[in-house]
């Protein structure tokens, strides 16, 4: 019960938002457990930034300055290294690509538990247990460690607290590389490609279906997504009449997303689409059809015209946003 | 609703693009180096391609010098299924004979324990349903006493049918369709594997692999009832000559979890749902069949629908008809409370005796659905696909080692068996209910009742697409689906798991501008929601019709109205476990 | 260069996943085929084979699983792999992500590659981890998410998607590569290929051949315990606005995306 390791992943100034969740998380769970909550930070992070994760509830930061970004195994190599020498029992990551990388490999170098897509941590007896969803989020299983633990959270699980003004203590290390670690070399990181455009990462999407009436009707949907900071999806039946890409297809052939908000507008709810949003936090669809299937999953459902909800929607939402 | 009986269109007057003979047979072998060679090839791997499968193995097992000649692989099953019963479908109460004759060493604890048969009927129910609400139940006639036959899935039968084929040597090819028969010298040597890789247009995509002629000794054609190969192969060699036109009939059916067992096999012989005046030309009936998982305990119900292909209302839709039987108060006592958990649909072939095709030809032959063996009265066609595999086996045996290529002695053993003599008895009991449920029921018992020679003869059959078509209100009927006891078409396919590739290219041969109500007679038949009408289409005259073909269960019912359905790429369509 | 690719037997994408509720174990019946992300790993290495820039002496297929894996490499084999090895012991039941990881590593220890390719998930609920395990126990450097592979004498050059767009990431050889689906068009097995497969050399193996040790493998060995199973939280039903005068609905709709923070 000697503590618990959050991993914070962080590019170009700002840390990664699901990782904000997974320190928070951890913040939370060490305080039920009655121990101390730290995080790991790779590369060239400034001390202000890194004490911030002080307001999230981590009381000391370690940071490993000299050790390449945006690779697994260096943070492997940092993270086996923490947690040896100051005794943590879990290490916590919150969703997120590199997290299950690293999650899994830290797992084999520490010879402990892991488990991925966490929707829930639970303490029991003094020891955490992790709920993930299986067979298509049908049922739940629970699993618990030996040992120590990895726990891995599913994208946008994991709740960032509101940050207080507390800042922590950020303490360097010193890492020699695994040999392995020292085989890759970042050549170039982030590279933005316009043409394909990620869904799957979006928190807020908006989703156009049949019931726009014409290819046309998507711009209805971008200004409204526009507006709120989210991005477009589509149903496979606009796709494809090729009113919209392959690459915003969401449902049985396509992606299956779970943002914070899913608005679906002109969508009738046919169970294939379904399936691909169906662990959305927030659903909303607007169908002027009062039996589209799609209300039996929606958290608010708008029986109405879209051509008249959405643009109004739109106006209303930059205005609040101001 | 507008009616137009006077000249109403028949689908027959829009046949399909298609040229069965000039598109499905391949006029001789490539090279030696390019084709595979095998010693029997079987195109199907349902309940009689199977069987034959079987049948053939178990004989070549005590004969080791014919086995070593048939080389490497002796008996190759072509399925276009991912996995052998995966398009399977049917009731079904299987009287146990010719299973019990394939193989003998199993009990009917082991079916049961294998996972394909779910308990011995032991009561029985047949009941008239004169309206929604009531149910009469009637002394059982003859043809559906039940007493002592068993409850299976041929979806599941079909899977253990495959594992003991594999174990005795075949090689079962799943994920493979059997496009072309290959024809040499007026005789089959052979069928075309299908291509893959192909996008919506036909055109080859960058992963495309072109299919293989596999050349063989023997070919079965077990292709189930909308027969690919055995339409092209019914053409070439004239099998048809003299038979009265194959007829069909399209059965929806549920699979449901329920909370209390049913004590009881019960069928319903309409008129309800179905509209009794002749004019609709609507015959059909239900099922009800109790199902006992030996596996995990559960208690299961087999519930269908069927209705003949006949009918003159274009709004008849056996799905949803399927789903309005389910209101009736005797359904709702026995599913609800429960869940659904299985959906398909199939077409059967319902034209007896007179319409079964010769079975033999030089090279080839038929056996199963493919040639017609269903006895509609009883509902009964599995036994017979599984003899008629059987007999297939041993004929091939026989002309194998005779050293000789004529299987002729197969449609005389076919005949003298239990196949000839049930579908012979029952040879002219359907025909007259094309009178209609009113005039045509009397005859229909008749014909029962003296087995076939009274009033006798041979009584026609009339093509299911020459009728003409009007637009009634059958459809007023249809309950709205509520996703959770009555559900709508899309939903239902959805639980098929049926993975079709997006960009698949098309197999369904359809015109695509017919009148509304030829449109609309397919839109409403088809139990996948493949047919659609647009919305701003004209409620007159011509349409444009929309082939959303990558919902297609491989049910087989547009075939007998007026389309033609081919092979989808290896792998697509439905994946039935346990209908 | 040798590749052996990591091949994996799930079930079904089709088949009814569910409990059995006497046992409470999943009902592991039902149809089992290559796990889908396979087959790109596998067209990954016939890529680099049929690409000429090296010379691929062997494509080894590689599995842990019960019997009915050979399907798995039969498959593989199909679509082109030279032979297969499968691991298979009564041991390793149970194991979990961590011990599956050793006992492959084990045996590709045995083997010696120069590569290793794997898809990245299992369609059975596994996310881009084994071959993270893997490469931890071979000592070797490894990368998921990857969509893009050019092979030279010696190294690689990989493209990954990450948090932050695309990465480029230059990694020496020997290397296990975890691949996206996006990586490729996994061809079509020919009949003949698929027909085959069953000649190819199969070499079947237990835990006392490769040296994996008992201890750290099966129920025993894994450290994570699957413990109880529960049903989701049940979604509370949902509000319905019917849309008379637009404005008002509008006005609801914003304020019941505010009461969730969705518009900040």
């Amino acid at each position: 019960m000697s503590g618990i390791l959050a991993y914070a992943l962080h590019y170009e100034g700002a840390f990664n938002k699901n990782s904000l969740g997974g320190v928070s998380e951890a913040a939370k769970l060490a305080g039920e457990l009655g121990c101390e909550a730290h995080a790991v930070v790779i590369g060239d992070v400034s001390d202000e930034l890194a004490a911030t994760l002080g307001n999230y509830g981590v009381t000391k930061v370690f940071r490993a300055k000299d050790a390449p970004e945006g690779l697994a195994q260096p943070v492997v190599d940092v993270m086996a290294k923490v947690m040896d020498s100051n005794g943590h029992d879990y290490a916590l990551f919150g969703g997120g690509l590199l997290g299950f990388e690293i999650g899994a490999g830290l797992a084999a170098r520490l010879n402990a538990g892991v488990t991925m897509e966490v929707t829930q941590v639970n303490v029991a007896d003094g020891k955490l247990t992790a709920e993930r969803p299986i067979h298509g989020d049908s049922s739940i299983s629970i699993s618990s460690y030996k040992d120590r633990g990895i726990i891995i959270g599913r994208l946008n699980a994991f709740e960032t607290a509101a940050p207080s003004d507390v800042v922590a203590e950020v303490q360097d290390v010193d890492v020699e590389l695994s040999e392995a670690s020292t085989r890759l070399t970042m050549v170039q990181r982030g590279e933005q490609r316009g043409e394909d455009i990620d869904i799957e990462g979006a928190n807020i999407l908006v989703a156009g279906g049949r019931g726009l009436g014409k290819p046309e009707g998507f711009e209805l949907c971008e200004a409204l997504a526009d507006a709120l900071g989210g991005a477009v999806a589509a149903t496979r039946a606009v796709v494809d009449a090729g009113w919209y890409p392959y690459s915003t297809q969401i449902g049985q052939t396509g992606k299956t997303v779970s943002p914070k908000l899913y608005l679906a507008a002109g969508i009738s709810g046919a169970i294939q689409h379904k399936v691909g949003f169906q662990s959305s936090e927030n659903i909303v669809a607007i169908n002027k059809d009062s039996n589209a299937p799609i209300f039996e999953y929606t958290d608010l459902g708008i029986v109405g015209d879209l051509n008249k909800i959405l643009p109004k929607l739109t106006e209303a939402v930059k205005a609040k946003k101001g | 609703m507008a009616s137009s009986n006077g000249g109403a269109p028949a689908p027959a007057q829009f046949p399909p693009p298609v040229d069965p003979q000039g598109e499905f047979i391949k006029r001789g072998l490539d090279p030696e180096d390019e084709l595979i060679e095998v010693g029997i090839a079987i195109v199907g791997g349902g309940t009689a391609g199977l069987a034959a499968a079987n049948r053939l193995l178990q004989l070549l097992a005590d004969d080791e010098e014919l086995l070593e000649s048939l080389g490497e692989v002796p008996v190759a099953v072509i399925e276009k299924a991912k996995t052998c019963g995966g398009h399977n479908l049917s009731g079904a109460v299987m009287r146990p004979g010719p299973l019990q004759e394939l193989f003998p060493e199993l009990s009917r604890e082991d079916w049961r324990a294998e996972g394909f048969a779910f308990g011995a009927v032991d009561k029985e129910a047949v009941y008239l349903l004169p309206s929604a609400r009531k149910a009469l139940k009637i002394p059982t006639p003859p043809p559906f006493k039940n007493h002592g036959n068993e409850v299976i899935s041929v979806a599941a039968l079909a899977r253990y049918q495959q594992r003991v084929a594999e174990e005795a040597g075949a090689y079962v090819l799943t994920e493979t369709a059997a496009t072309q028969l290959i024809v040499e010298d007026g005789a089959v040597v052979g069928v075309r594997s299908g291509d893959k890789g192909r996008g919506k247009e036909g055109q080859e995509l960058r992963n495309f692999e072109p299919g293989t002629d596999v050349k063989a000794k023997f070919t079965v054609l077990a292709e189930g009832c909308w027969g690919h190969l055995t339409g092209a192969a019914i053409r070439e060699f004239d099998l048809a000559d003299g038979r009265e036109p194959q007829v069909w009939e399209l059965g929806v059916k549920e699979v449901w979890r329920v909370p209390k067992p049913l004590d009881r096999l019960i069928h319903t012989i309409g008129p309800w749902p179905l509209k009794l005046k002749a004019k609709y030309g609507q015959i059909g009936g239900t099922w009800l069949y109790p199902m006992k998982d030996s596996k995990t305990g559960d208690d299961l119900v087999s519930i269908g629908f069927v209705v003949d292909l006949e009918y003159a209302d274009a709004t008849t839709s056996a799905h949803d008809l399927l789903q309005q039987f389910k209101l009736h108060p005797l359904v709702r006592e026995i599913l609800e409370g429960g869940e659904r958990v299985s959906w398909g649909a199939k077409a059967l072939p319902a034209g007896g005796w007179w319409s079964m095709p010769k079975l033999t030809m030089p090279g080839a032959l038929l056996a199963g659905d493919s040639a017609g063996m269903v006895d509609t009265v009883a509902l009964k066609g599995v036994h017979h696909s599984l003899l008629s595999g059987k007999l297939a086996g041993e004929a091939i045996y026989a002309a194998l080692k005779r050293g000789d290529s004529s299987v002729e002695s197969y449609e005389e053993a076919v005949s003298d068996s239990l196949i000839g003599k049930e579908l012979y008895a029952v040879r002219n009991t359907r025909q007259p209910f094309q009178k209609g449920f009113l005039r045509g029921g009397p005859l229909v018992n008749l014909m029962i009742l003296t087995r076939g020679r009274f009033p006798g003869g041979r009584w026609r059959w009339h093509r299911n697409d020459e009728k003409p078509m009007f637009i009634g209100d059958t459809k007023d009927g249809y309950p709205k689906p509520d996703g959770k006891y009555t559900f709508d078409k899309l939903s239902s396919v959805y639980i098929t798991h049926n993975a079709t590739r997006d960009d698949a290219p098309n197999h369904i041969r359809v015109r695509k501008r017919v009148p509304r109500e030829v449109a609309e007679t397919w839109a409403w038949m088809c139990p996948a929601g493949v047919y659609e009408i647009p919305d701003d289409a004209p409620s007159h005259g011509s349409v444009e019709v929309i082939v959303n073909y990558t919902n297609c269960v491989q049910c087989g019912a547009i075939t007998a109205k007026g389309g033609r359905l081919t092979t989808p790429e290896g792998g697509d369509g439905p994946l039935y476990q346990n209908t | 260069m040798k590749i052996c690719v990591l091949v994996k037997e799930v079930p079904d994408a089709a088949v009814e996943k569910r409990i059995n509720p006497s046992t409470g174990r999943m009902d592991r019946s039902g149809e089992r085929n290559l796990n889908p992300y396979d087959t790109h790993a596998i067209e990954a290495a016939m890529q680099v084979r049929e690409g000429g820039e090296v010379e691929v002496d062997e494509i080894v297929a590689v599995t842990m699983g019960p019997g009915t894996a050979v399907r798995a490499l039969h498959k593989a084999v199909s679509l082109g792999a030279d032979r297969s090895v499968h691991l298979a012991d009564d041991a390793l039941a149970g194991s979990d992500v961590v011990a599956t990881g050793y006992a492959l590593a084990k045996v590709l220890e045995r083997e010696s590659p120069d590569l290793v390719l794997l898809g990245q998930q299992s369609d059975d609920g596994e996310c881009y981890t084994i071959g993270a395990v893997v490469a931890d126990y071979l000592k070797m450097p490894s990368l998921t998410q990857v969509i893009k592979m050019d092979v030279t004498t010696g190294k690689l050059r990989c493209e990954r998607q990450a948090e932050y767009g695309y990465d480029t990431v230059e990694i020496q050889l020997p290397a296990v590569i975890s691949v996206g689906d996006a990586i490729n068009e996994p061809r079509y097995p020919s009949l003949k290929a698929i027909m085959g497969a069953k000649k190819k050399p199969l070499d079947a193996v237990g835990i006392g051949d490769v040296g994996i040790e008992g201890d750290r493998v099966g129920e025993a060995g894994s450290k994570v315990v699957c413990g109880d199973f529960k049903a989701p939280p049940q979604k509370a039903a949902g509000e319905i606005i019917e849309d008379e005068d637009t404005n008002e609905t509008v006005e609801k709709i914003i304020a019941w995306l505010d009461e969730r923070k969705l518009l900040s």
